[in-house]
């Protein structure tokens, strides 16, 4: 399989995809917390891709955008802006800002010391988060978090309905968002700058730029999926901003397959799913079940599970033309 | 003739080690110009200074008029200053369109747009295949780079830095390693090239000097031994003595001969 850097138009699956997550709302009705989840996780994870998968920036302190998100997010419901569409805009917002001032120091690096750097970073806002008790709650977390009705009509049940379609149409227009990105002239600039950055120095690409760009916009992302996340459950805990949930979105990413635009969107659910699943059956060693699930997925696909897709996808094709009955 | 680009005096150390040691170059609009010395005589730091991927100690670089000593490698491609690699730093693992396709949208200045779709991006796309077309490549679009033979891979390099449309094109030995039979294609696409571009060339194999070059520069131990048209550079005693050694001297002669 090969990076196609111009995309096609769009494939007959996606519509599949995007179906089958408005059947879920249908068919399981009980388990919409859960799936919420799970969305919230695909966006962040979409988020990762964007600097990870398309342009080659390693970070482990992605959490740092998604925490300052759900943050704000909640402060900005306790302080009494309760509409929930542009409280989640203004925490993006909040977010790309803080990604703005983070990029140039992070972007001087590449490699082993820009991983060390965003994890220092995601220490260093942990601790903050964890220390500035006044702001946040600190290991409380923020309370009470209320938001107004969707539109004004749609009010915020316990079995989540509104919570679902409204993460779901937040992950819809923000795909479509990233899709368009990736797939632009710029987004190619960045698979090249991927690929072999001191080429693209060399054919006079500001390399700089285009990556201070994505950055910044990978963290509005990354503040969106953070402040639906306090929204809809109405709490920011510590957790939201820790080395952990960089982890998680790297993890997920990997699952479903880096550099695919359905990477996060494939892992995240398998991922939040199989957690469930495995938890239930043994509260000590799902981690073990996550583990071994990454280990086959690494091994066998190397691509995640749509690298693993394609490669059965192209030997079915090979199978075929040889002449089946 | 206007100079288009102008090198004077640069050094450049490496500890105690000179690469580069006063080194003066005038390269007109249409030159043809070699850069030929023994391993280790600084060439290749030599157009790394021009490019910009090392920085000089001292010494100047004019181009077109303009001081560019200290400018970003990207800026000056983006002047019209464009080198080619002796080792293929292609996008070993996009396809060859995707490697032409790249060069293109950044001279253009379209890898700034972000709302339309790349594969729509006419202009860019059209140049691409124009591109490919003139160099033979067109056969071999959609594979990846990584797949073509060396010879092809060498013209993929030249093709990148022909997308970017330069007024100095560098040549970091475009034929060395290329079995003989595929040599012909690019010295062919070398010969081919726009008469106004001023061409620096960086090559060991006197015959290509010979049949390319209209001026030689001889690099020995950072410093120029001596410049002249290729006759006066293979007459001259001490080049024989310096660098072209016994091997050099049968393929000079063979050259001479052809």
């Amino acid at each position: 399989m090969t990076y196609r850097i111009l995309r096609r138009g769009v494939h007959p699956a996606e519509a599949g995809y995007w179906l089958a997550l408005l059947a879920i709302f249908l068919v399981f009705p009980t388990h919409l917390s859960l799936a919420t989840t799970a969305l919230i996780f695909a966006l962040f994870a979409l988020s990762y891709d964007l600097i990870l998968g398309f342009a080659g920036i390693v970070s482990l302190g992605h959490a740092v955008f998604y925490g300052v998100g759900a943050y704000s997010a909640g402060l900005l419901a306790l302080g009494g802006v309760r509409e929930p569409i542009s409280g989640a805009l203004l925490a993006g917002l909040t977010a790309a800002a803080l990604g703005a001032c983070i990029a140039p120091l992070v972007l001087l690096f590449d490699g082993l010391a820009l991983m060390m750097m965003t994890l220092a970073i995601g220490v260093i806002f942990y601790e903050a988060a964890n220390k500035l008790t006044w702001l946040t709650g600190g290991d409380d977390g923020l309370h009470g978090i209320v938001i107004d009705p969707l539109f004004g009509v749609f009010r915020w049940s316990v079995y989540g309905y509104t919570s679902y379609l409204y993460v779901l149409g937040w992950l819809f227009v923000l795909f479509v968002l990233v899709r368009t990105i990736v797939g632009s002239p710029f987004g190619a600039a960045l698979q090249g700058i991927r690929e072999n950055t001191t080429r693209m120095y060399l054919v006079g690409a500001p390399v700089r730029l285009h990556l201070f760009r994505v950055y910044v916009m990978s963290a509005f992302v990354a503040g969106i999926a953070g402040a639906l996340s306090a929204q809809t459950t109405q709490f920011v805990g510590l957790e939201v901003i820790s080395l952990d949930q960089s982890i998680d979105a790297m993890v997920m990413l990997v699952l479903g397959g880096a550099g695919r635009l359905y990477g996060g969107l494939i892992g995240a659910p398998v991922y939040i799913v199989v957690r469930d699943w495995a938890s239930a059956w043994n509260p000590y060693y799902w981690m073990f079940v996550i583990s071994a699930l990454l280990i086959a997925v690494v091994r066998f696909g190397r691509r995640g599970i749509l690298g693993a897709a394609d490669g059965l996808a192209d030997a079915a094709r090979r199978y075929i033309a040889r002449g089946v009955p | 003739m206007t100079a288009t680009l102008v090198v004077r005096d640069l050094c450049k150390r490496f500890g105690a080690l000179t690469v580069s040691d006063h080194v003066s170059l005038t390269l007109p609009a249409g030159a043809r110009h070699a850069l030929i010395g023994p391993n280790g005589a600084g060439k290749t730091t030599f157009l790394g200074l021009l490019s910009g991927t090392l920085s000089a100690d001292s010494g100047t670089v004019v181009f077109r008029g303009q001081d560019i000593t200290r400018e970003a490698p990207s800026r000056r491609v983006k002047r019209g200053l464009v080198r080619t690699f002796q080792i293929s730093k292609l996008f070993a693992n996009l396809t060859v369109f995707e490697n032409f396709y790249l060069p293109c949208n950044e001279l253009a200045g379209t890898s700034a747009n972000m709302l339309r779709p790349a594969r729509r991006n006419g202009a860019v796309i059209d140049k691409a295949d124009a591109m490919m077309a003139d160099l033979g490549l067109l056969d071999v679009r959609d594979r990846l780079a990584a797949e073509l033979s060396y010879g092809q891979q060498r013209l993929v390099e030249l093709g990148i830095a022909l997308c970017l449309e330069p007024k100095v094109l560098l040549l970091d030995e475009p034929a060395a390693g290329i079995p003989s039979g595929e040599t012909g294609i690019i010295l062919a696409a070398i010969e081919r090239l726009p008469p106004e571009i001023a061409v620096l060339l960086i090559e060991h194999d006197m015959q290509i000097v010979r049949r390319f070059a209209s001026g030689v520069t001889v690099l020995v131990s950072g410093s120029v031994l001596m410049s002249g048209t290729p006759d006066e550079v293979m007459e001259s005693q001490e080049v024989r003595r310096v660098y072209l050694g016994r091997t050099g001297r049968r393929r000079l002669a063979g050259a001479r001969d052809a």
